[in-house]
């Protein structure tokens, strides 16, 4: 057994790097979905057609009233009882993370897009854009200020919250640790260490969407 | 000939309320027509029909004979033959000054770069700002995003344009700059229909106006017989609210304008 901290951890660096790499996996795939989804969910709430609002009501609520560990219980469990459809915890994490994240973005590209003056739009029309192009060239690029900084906060939520997919059996960085210690009784260690990987994870994130926020606040 | 611009019994409701009624209005190509009415009378809604920014209800609508409102009009392909401008410029805020011209002519007509480029110039020398080629809407006062605005539309080789009040917005000062670029085009023979208060501009430079009370056209005249006999009560009545306004001391004049 480990005598000191510096052996123990080179010891169980490797472990605790294999959780580390599941967390920022899941963490990075359910940013990425989280976004396409989001600007999709932006744009489609921005049409003003009712059926479809009506529709993104009803998903944003369901995100919003049940508990993103509930949502992984029911996919995990859930989809082979009642669907016959199992997917393995990996990607159940990232698909709950995902449509979450991406029901929240989607609120924040929606108030960015809705605050653009409506000029905006009528304009790119008239100079014949599609509506593909009006979003891409004139829309979008105009919200992008408003929605970043909002959009970078939620990026670390979505990492903090990615620990959850531990539920359903995802080794991830926190459950590493766990392992370490049950072996070593090392909790200050790993916990020391598990705080400091968080940290530096998210504290670049959120530190450059404070910068970003006061960057373009007059802009 | 036939007109290039034929609305024929149109009409266009917003819910219940009917904001144009049974619209006749011919415009043949070259001609400058403006449009006069009072607040809230359509003359905004008319002109955005014509772009496809308002559906229209019922009626029929041609552009140089083919009719836009059957199903299937390519919306995007008038919008190049009519281009538009806006009281309040609606300038794209993160794009340079040659970036709002280029967009259309590159991501819509798919048109060279240097040849597109070298028209937005050209335009740009002939509404003096040139040198603003390169700085963002913002760092512009609004008789200089106006200008801009209309090049924008310009760049696209349109055959018609549509003004919308486009010096409501400015200071005094800034009109005149603005109003000499619209008359330039109105001698180069272009097709234009010009929604303004500034009756003065629209004395000297329409051949038509067109006078517009709660959606319906009351009386086509030609200026000068607009302005010294019109023919409809309502139209005296708001000629003598301009005349009233003008005669004023100037101070009271911006007061109530
Ligand atoms: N999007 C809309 N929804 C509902 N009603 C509208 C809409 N746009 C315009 N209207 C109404 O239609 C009528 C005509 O409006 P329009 O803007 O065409 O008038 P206008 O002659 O251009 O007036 P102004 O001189 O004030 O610009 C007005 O009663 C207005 O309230
Ligand atoms: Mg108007």
């Amino acid at each position: 057994m480990a005598s000191t901290g510096f052996e123990l951890l080179q010891v169980s660096l490797p472990q605790l790097a294999a959780g580390a790499l599941q967390t920022l996996s899941i963490s990075a795939l359910g940013i990425f979905f989280a976004t396409v989804g989001g600007v999709l969910y932006g744009v489609l709430a921005n049409l003003g057609k009712r059926p479809v609002n009506i529709a993104l009501q009803v998903y944003l609520e369901l995100f919003r009233a049940i508990p993103v560990l509930v949502w992984l219980y029911l996919v995990f469990f859930g989809l082979p009882i009642f669907f016959g459809l199992s997917i393995p915890s990996f990607w159940c994490a990232v698909l709950v993370l995902g449509l979450w994240g991406a029901s929240e973005v989607g609120e924040v590209v929606r108030g960015a897009l809705r605050s653009l003056p409506r000029g905006q739009r009528e304009a790119g029309l008239s100079i014949g854009l599609s509506g593909w192009q009006l979003y891409g060239y004139v829309l979008l690029p105009q919200a992008l200020k408003r929605m970043t900084p909002p959009t970078i906060n939620l990026y670390t939520r979505i990492i903090k919250t990615s620990s959850l997919a531990v539920l359903i059996g995802v080794v991830e960085v926190i459950k590493a640790g766990q392992q370490i210690i049950e072996r070593t009784y090392e909790s200050v260690l790993i916990y020391g260490a598990l705080l400091l990987f968080f940290f530096f994870v998210c504290y670049p994130l959120s530190a450059a969407s404070r910068v970003l926020e006061r960057r373009w606040a007059h802009t | 000939m036939s007109a290039l611009i034929e609305f024929q019994g149109f009409n266009k409701f917003f819910g219940e309320q009917q904001v144009l009624e049974q619209i006749d209005l011919q415009v043949q190509a070259g001609e400058v027509v403006v449009i006069l009415g009072p607040s809230g009378c359509g003359k905004s809604t008319l002109l955005r029909c014509l772009n496809g920014l308002e559906q229209a209800h019922s009626g029929s609508l041609r552009l140089d004979g083919k009719e836009l409102l059957a199903p299937g009009t390519d919306w995007r392909q008038v919008r190049q033959r009519v281009g538009m401008v806006f009281q309040s410029y609606h300038l794209f805020g993160h794009m340079s000054v040659l970036d709002n011209l280029l967009l259309g002519p590159l991501k819509v007509q798919k048109r060279e770069r240097g040849e597109a480029q070298a028209q937005a110039e050209a335009l740009l020398a002939r509404v003096g700002l040139l040198d603003k080629r390169d700085v963002f809407p913002r760092q512009l006062s609004g008789g200089q995003q106006q200008r801009i605005a209309i090049v924008r539309s310009l760049c696209m080789n349109p055959e018609v344009m549509l003004f919308d009040e486009v010096t409501a917005a400015l200071d005094p000062e800034m009109v005149k700059e603005v109003l000499q670029v619209i008359q330039g085009l109105a001698r180069e023979g272009m097709t234009l229909l010009i929604v303004t208060h500034e009756m003065a501009f629209a004395r000297a430079v329409a051949d038509r106006i067109v006078f517009m009370e709660a959606g319906r056209i009351l009386e086509q005249n030609p200026p000068e017989r607009f302005f010294t006999q019109p023919q409809s009560a309502r139209a005296q009545q708001f000629l003598e609210k301009f005349s009233f306004v003008e005669s004023l001391p100037k101070t009271l004049h911006k007061e109530l304008s």
